[in-house]
């Protein structure tokens, strides 16, 4: 029986202040702060420990009720005080919550008199301060919102130097080690922004580090205003919420922006663009990774030629893996998203023109009860996405490969690669093993050849 | 190694015991100090806890988006029937719901997902911003109850009106509704509630069943595999006997005034604690002497089998030494007398929510030397773990990271363990995760051992 569903149930998202906290931690020397209530900082960290395995320490302006009555000025600047001083900041990234969103506090000017009140003191650091009402979009949003803010505050005019901006959206910490690599194998001077790379997935301490090493550093974000392109991932992102478009608006820094670059088609989108802006080939590693996971494609195409998933996730992961799943045969009876960009459908239609004929579904701003009824209809043969699913997969048996975030079920999230050959030879692997492993669990023979 | 020092606001939430120095009281029951980092929550959070494991009935979160998400089957709190809990229902909010009011919203909420689900009851919780925007949720519950025929409960949870603590207390009291709407027929005079237990990984199955050996009828377990009709009759039990004290000892206070119900606290990790709480229930009924020896009993019976297993982690563990982090001091009592009894000594004690009486007994019960905390945060825990050289950290999922980044053996002992650590059973678990934890040999590559890295 079909429900009338006001309640969101099982949300396919989350909100807006996690993304930013995220992206401040690919900042070198920064500490996320959240002007809030203390338990949106501490679910925040909890929810991204379960899935980084790193200490995130995140601070809070701690709202009580006077703060809520009189405004959180007094307490922010107690708190950056504070955080200033037991952490020793470069930076600073604040972002708003729904409790300071509604009441309406205005963090730009607390700032300034902040700055003013305590300009004689040890070196204030750099205060960059992103909007992000939890009532507002979803955790994807606060994140972008938190990367532009940051280019905003940093980025400085200057005459155009051999740089390349990458702004690679949310994607995992293997994932931006290894666009670094691509880069520095191409030999560009480059400014990846955020880079949690180390911070989220650092190695062992041998003494107590305030704010873990690694980041991008904010003298490097400073010159991102004379690169000579911004690359940004990212089909929903558009450029008035982007650092992106906020550069080529700024400096007239041109902004390239593509799909997630996941399959082979829009990897190659990539590795085309990289050579034409270095006006070099790629390397040729980069060639054989390419030959390999052709090669890949064709060792595995049975198992995976007409194949019914549900992809769910953010909407541009959504994008990026409905791109690559369409070539390898397999159909996405449903694209879900909790977010909504109200460019989802659009997006996807542009990479797979046919889509409709193929059987591809798109919805956005649904939750995982929209999505368990949808399964039940159309009847996939597995499931694409985050941890989340699981209650769905259990439920109605359903396998489910986990990717994205969050994987708070499985070991090495942060280490899952999903851009580029690489990270699609990486999901093409595990995609085919699904399958595999369910025909050989379905079999009363028990091959030992499959 | 550079010098970690503590903010100025929090010096006094923090001390070392040493004999023959005068020692002030240490302040606690305070809010937090901005920007310090505490790994405390707010006040949704102590309600949700305290309500979560009430399996049969709906729990609707009214408020945006994220606190519904980041508590949904957050818990290992079981149930042997219904599983509603683990389920996550939000209103949403979003702009102009914040701008209009959420009260429609709700009200429809309310209505379809009773429904769909048919729960036995509801609890509403209030987030940060529904204290702004003045919804009137009395009114919507109680035009909800009224069309529904179930009771639908507010919880006042507003993340920024007070402490974790204020969230038990809102959890209490829309408890204290539901308590004495049942019928207590047939209820033994022998009878108990248990308070303040979770039925973590079952933990609550495990106190029970010590308890029915003993021929002790447990009512109510508040809120462990909890039912809306076992809460309703909770007021026909003879005792309340409370563990977790925190988090419901308002409601045993609240329960003694108006049904006359006495009540104990007891804990039931480790040998020691443990079987007080049976012997401490068994002493409440001095008339049936069976109970006590029923309870000496189960005592014997449970500990000659415990005893010699844990023996060999003792061997291995003697000498090792502990910081426990948790979120209520009463636990940090049990684990001191736990971990000495497999040979270790504790270095930092520290809660979140302790108040003076814990803070003055914790201090009573420690080792020369040890650092005790209030509302501590990860750069002093990091620092006294390092000073004190711990081998060990008890701790929730926030303080994992901190253990393993500083190469040093970890147990969760918070909501979301998996496995039982209360009972006798338990005791056993406990000394063998903290055993595969602290001897691993992966501590080798550590570079707090001093190898290079």
């Amino acid at each position: 029986m079909k429900h009338a569903k006001t309640a969101t149930q099982n949300a396919c998202k989350l909100c807006n202040p996690l993304g930013a906290c995220l992206a401040f931690r690919g900042i070198e020397n920064c500490v996320p702060f959240l002007h809030g209530s203390q338990g949106c900082a501490t679910y925040i960290r909890r929810y991204l420990i379960s899935h980084y395995k790193e200490p995130i320490d995140i601070a809070s302006s701690n709202f009580h009720e006077e703060t809520a009555v009189f405004g959180g000025s007094h307490n922010l600047k107690i708190g950056l005080k504070n955080v200033s001083k037991q952490y020793k900041p470069e930076v600073i990234g604040i972002a708003t919550t729904c409790l300071s969103e509604t009441i309406g506090d205005d963090v730009p000017m607390i700032i300034r008199e902040y700055k003013q009140e305590f300009k004689n003191g040890s070196p204030m650091p750099i205060m960059i301060h992103a909007s992000t009402p939890s009532y507002m979009g979803s955790h994807i949003d606060g994140f972008h919102a938190a990367v532009r803010a940051t280019v905003k505050t940093l980025a400085e005019k200057g005459s155009r130097e051999k740089l390349i901006n990458i702004f690679p959206n949310m994607v995992s910490p293997a994932d931006i080690r290894y666009l670094k690599e691509i880069l520095e194998d191409f030999k560009i001077p480059y400014m990846l922004l955020p880079d949690y790379s180390q911070t989220m997935d650092g190695g062992p301490w041998g003494e107590y580090h305030r704010i873990p090493p690694g980041g991008t550093p904010a003298s490097a974000i400073a010159m991102a205003g004379s690169a000579i392109a911004s690359i940004e991932f990212g089909s929903t992102l558009e450029a008035s919420k982007s650092a992106a478009g906020y550069l080529e608006e700024a400096f007239g820094v041109p902004r390239y922006h593509y799909a997630l670059p996941i399959g082979i088609k829009e990897s190659d989108k990539f590795f085309t663009l990289l050579e034409t802006l270095t006006q070099q080939e790629r390397p040729e590693k980069y060639n054989d990774e390419r030959r390999r996971l052709i090669d890949a494609y064709a060792d595995g195409h049975k198992y995976v030629f007409e194949q019914k998933v549900i992809i769910y996730g953010e909407e541009d992961l959504v994008i990026g893996m409905t791109a690559f799943l369409s070539e390898i045969g397999i159909t996405p009876v449903l694209c879900a998203s909790g977010g909504k960009s109200g460019l989802l459908k659009k997006s996807i239609k542009e990479l797979i023109p046919d889509m409709e004929e193929l059987g591809i579904k798109v919805r956005e701003g649904v939750d995982f009860v929209d999505i368990e009824d949808e399964a039940k209809l159309l009847k996939p043969d597995f499931l694409i996405g985050n941890s989340k699913g699981y209650t769905m997969s259990r439920k109605n048996n359903i396998p489910l490969l986990r990717l994205g975030f969050p994987i708070h079920d499985r070991f090495g999230g942060q280490r899952m690669h999903h851009l580029g050959y690489r990270g699609t030879q990486e999901l093409f692997d595990r995609i085919v093993n699904t399958v595999i492993e369910q025909r050989q669990n379905a079999s009363s023979i028990g091959y030992t050849y499959m | 190694m550079e010098q970690i020092t503590i903010l100025e606001g929090r010096q006094k939430q923090i001390f070392e015991k040493k004999t023959g120095v005068e020692q002030l009281d240490i302040s606690c029951d305070t809010s937090s100090l901005s920007g310090s980092v505490s790994q405390r929550a707010c006040v949704f959070c102590g309600s949700r806890v305290v309500l979560y494991p009430v399996a049969d009935a709906l729990h609707l979160v009214h408020g945006p988006i994220g606190c519904a998400a980041y508590t949904w089957d957050i818990r290992g709190a079981v149930s042997s029937g219904p599983e509603l809990h683990r389920l996550s229902f939000s209103t949403d909010l979003q702009e102009m719901d914040v701008i209009y009011g959420g009260e429609k919203k709700l009200y429809h909420s309310l209505i379809e997902l009773i429904e769909q689900y048919k729960p036995k009851a509801a609890f509403i919780y209030s987030t940060c911003i529904v204290g702004l925007i003045g919804d009137d949720i009395e009114a919507v519950c109680r035009k909800v109850a009224k069309e529904t025929g179930i009771p639908v409960l507010p919880v006042h949870s507003e993340g920024f009106k007070g402490t974790k603590k204020d969230g038990y207390k809102a959890a209490c009291h829309a408890l204290m509704k539901l308590i004495g709407t049942g019928s207590t027929e047939n209820i033994s005079k022998y009878s108990i509630n248990i308070l303040g237990e979770f039925n973590l990984a079952g933990e609550a199955w495990i106190i029970r069943k010590y308890y029915e050996k003993m021929g002790i009828e447990v009512v109510s377990t508040l809120t462990g595999d909890g039912r809306i009709d076992a809460v309703r009759r909770a007021h026909g039990a003879s005792l309340n006997v409370v563990q977790c004290s925190g988090s419901m000892t308002w409601l045993a206070k609240e329960m003694e005034q108006k049904y006359g119900i006495p009540y104990i606290r007891v804990s039931y990790f480790g040998i020691e604690d443990m079987s007080k709480s049976l012997y401490d229930v068994a002493k409440h009924f001095p008339e049936r002497t069976d109970i006590m020896e029923a309870a000496k009993q189960v005592v014997s019976e449970e500990v000659k089998e415990l005893y010699p297993s844990l023996q060999k982690f003792k061997k291995a563990l003697t000498g090792k030494k502990a910081a426990i982090y948790v979120g209520g001091a009463f636990k940090t009592f049990s684990l001191i007398k736990a971990l000495r009894s497999i040979g270790m000594s504790v270095v930092l004690a520290g809660s979140q929510t302790g108040n003076k009486d814990d803070y003055a007994r914790l201090k009573e019960m420690c080792d020369e030397g040890t650092v005790i905390v209030d509302d501590s945060n990860p750069v002093e825990l990091s620092k006294f773990i390092l000073e004190k050289e711990a081998d060990l950290l008890i701790g929730g999922v926030k303080e994992r990271p901190i253990a393993f980044k500083l190469g040093i053996g970890f147990c969760d002992h918070n909501h979301e363990r998996k496995i039982p650590l209360a009972g006798f059973v338990g005791m056993y678990n406990f000394a063998l995760e903290v055993y595969q934890s602290v001897m691993s040999p992966v501590w080798q590559f550590a570079p707090r051992k001093g190898v290079k890295i």
